[in-house]
């Protein structure tokens, strides 16, 4: 059987693995969203955060031999106690100033988490095995399905919907909600906005921390992993535009089915179809496909 | 501190500074054309003014126009390649690789910045960030620009065919005379009824809007000739060093360019030109000592920067002296 010329397993194969690209995409430009929602900086140390929870979960198990599914709640903790941490140290100085300060802060926060880790470790990628229990694929007669990878999909798109869930429809999301709108007026209201504020950085630091868990048995664990994809999901996050979360799911798993797709037609195309959507997309309707502003 | 004197009227003060500036500016220079008999190493001096054409350039954007571009690598490094290109390649001499190279980088400007006016703020940064991603595929995969390796062994030619820039001191001055080309470019361009426009978008774009302005335009125009002038410096660099390799168009090159104006003062004239000297020199004295602990120190500066020093070196040194100026009560 063939799908447009296309053998159809090496077809659904892409399409898997593009659904796989576009959970990771889906989870780091929702954390994003929610922190620019709130915080209104543009946080350039996703990707950094991202490696981070990938090389904790390595770490735990090389050095500690600490198994995966317990990496998978420590190394998000991790990672999140090391957003708050950034949060109060750090950005809650830059609140009354031009967003674009927050980019560079954690432009070089991104910096010097990156340079030390290739420090320390080089530039060279470390292996991290599947879990036993997600090894190996099934047969479903028309393809086979690779357990880990439909695995890293299911996870993300509970997580996905669970922060939407959280956010859209809980009182603490009214909260978080109100506060983006008008923080002084929660505030007024008997609401601990600051402490707010320090728990969603530290919230979207552990998403992309637990992203990276997700993906180090997928891809090689290396320190450079995050940087090249924050430019990525910074291009998803201009197409979808920053101001809905469900935005921000549909449009990172759509545009990683759209990336693997192009793998499959036109490879030499597959790193640059983002940014090529990207382009389209700002000529035909600027504020992107989900934001509000004009 | 006026003790002595008597108080001076404001006039007179401006007058003072201007004077003072310009003293400043000629030392400068006298400095830079006897660099090479001072005994500084001309090649290091070369490369320190070639990145300061660079950070003045991208100066015209975020501190003339208020504009963040995160993807001023892709102008650096294409220009650079162009350059590379030419020469190597195609036999053309020194000047026409330059001129080309800095045409180059404006007109990929050009359609960069079509894309990237449509939104503003921290979304014009994150599109300027992706279109140059763009243009490092394209540099990675293009069959001219050597892939991985990039172009090595650039030869420097002849200027015009005749005068051969193989000996540094040749290749010095024409590196400093483009420096002080540009550096008078720009400040003629700020200082212009145009600059003046720009100036007015940074501090209130919907006013300019409503004052008539084609707002799009005047941020356009200055988004071009900022790439060309950056170009101007990514060609120059490859005449220098002899090379145009990946790490010209990487998005690390973005971030070096704006915390050389950041550290120096953004919106002054001097600051990137100091900044330039402060990261050269760091990466210079650094390089061989520290490996790859140079990331993380770029990575410090740069937070120190936007904490405690937002205005930068030049900018703190305005400031300071704006304080000494004013009568004490």
């Amino acid at each position: 059987m063939e799908i447009f010329g296309i053998p159809h397993q090496a077809f659904l194969g892409q399409l898997l693995l593009g659904l796989v690209n576009g959970a990771f995409y889906a989870m780091l430009s929702l954390g994003l969203a929610v922190i620019f929602g709130l915080l209104d900086v543009v946080n350039f140390a996703h990707g950094a955060l991202y490696m981070l929870g990938a090389f904790v979960a390595w770490l735990l198990l090389d050095k500690l031999g600490v198994n995966y599914w317990f990496a998978l709640v420590l190394a998000p903790l991790t990672v999140g106690g090391l957003g708050v941490v950034i949060e109060r140290l750090f950005l809650k100085h830059l609140y009354k100033l031009d967003p674009l300060y927050g980019l560079l802060l954690t432009f070089g926060l991104a910096l010097i988490i990156e340079g030390v880790f290739r420090e320390i470790f080089g530039s060279s990628g470390q292996e991290y095995p599947v879990p036993e229990l997600l090894q190996g694929a099934t047969n479903l007669g028309f393809m086979i399905l690779p357990i880990y990878r439909t695995w890293v999909v299911g996870v993300s798109l509970v997580v996905c919907l669970g922060t939407w869930y959280l956010i859209e429809r809980t009182r603490l999301g009214a909260y978080l909600r109100a506060g983006t709108e008008n923080a002084p007026l929660v505030q007024a209201f008997g609401i601990n906005v600051p402490v707010m504020v320090m728990l969603t950085y530290g919230a979207g630091a552990a998403l992309a921390g637990l992203a990276g868990v997700l993906a180090a048995p997928i891809i090689q664990v290396n320190p450079l992993m995050g940087s090249n994809l924050i430019i990525v999901v910074f291009a998803v996050v201009v197409i979808g535009g920053m101001g809905s979360i469900m935005g921000s799911i549909l449009t990172g798993l759509g545009l990683g089915v759209v990336e693997g797709l192009t793998r499959v037609f036109y490879p030499e195309a597959s790193s640059i179809v983002v940014f090529v959507i990207m382009v389209i997309v700002l000529m035909i309707r600027p504020a992107g496909l989900f934001g509000k502003e004009a | 501190m006026t003790t002595t004197s008597t108080p001076m009227t404001h006039t007179q003060q401006m007058a003072r500074t201007a004077r003072l500036i310009r003293i400043t500016y000629i030392a400068l220079l006298v400095l830079a054309l006897l660099a090479p008999l001072l005994g500084l190493y001309p090649v290091f001096v070369m490369k320190l003014l070639c990145f300061a054409i660079f950070a003045s350039a991208f100066n015209l954007l975020l501190g003339f126009t208020g504009l963040l571009s995160f993807g001023h690598a892709a102008f650096f490094g294409s220009a650079a390649y162009i350059t590379g290109w030419l020469i190597k390649s195609q036999h053309f001499t020194p000047e026409v690789g330059i001129v080309a190279g800095a045409f180059g980088a404006g007109a990929i400007g050009l359609l960069i910045g079509l894309v990237a006016i449509r939104r503003q703020g921290i979304y014009f940064a994150m599109i300027t960030m992706a279109l140059a991603q763009l243009v490092y595929f394209f540099c990675l995969q293009a069959p001219f620009t050597g892939g991985e390796d990039g172009l090595q062994g650039v030869p420097r030619g002849a200027l015009f065919g005749v005068v051969s820039l193989e000996s540094d001191t040749a290749m010095y001055y024409l590196v400093v005379a483009v420096f002080v080309a540009c550096f008078l470019a720009i400040s003629r361009i700020v200082n212009s009824p145009f600059g003046q426009v720009l100036k007015m978008i940074r501090e209130n774009e919907p006013r300019a809007i409503s004052l008539g302005y084609q707002v799009d335009r005047y941020k356009l125009l200055a988004f071009v000739l900022s790439a060309a002038l950056a170009g101007l410096a990514g060609s120059l660099k490859t005449l220098i060093m002899g090379f145009a390799t990946l790490s010209d168009v990487h998005w690390s090159m973005s971030g070096e360019v704006i915390l050389m104006t950041l550290l120096g003062g953004v919106g002054t004239f001097f600051g990137p030109v100091f900044g330039a000297g402060i990261v050269i020199s760091l990466q210079d004295l650094l390089a061989d000592k520290v490996g790859s602990w140079v990331t993380v120190i770029i990575g410090v500066i740069f937070v120190l920067c936007v904490l405690a020093f937002r205005k930068g070196v030049v900018g703190e040194l305005h400031t300071w002296l704006e304080r000494r100026r004013k009568p004490v009560h």
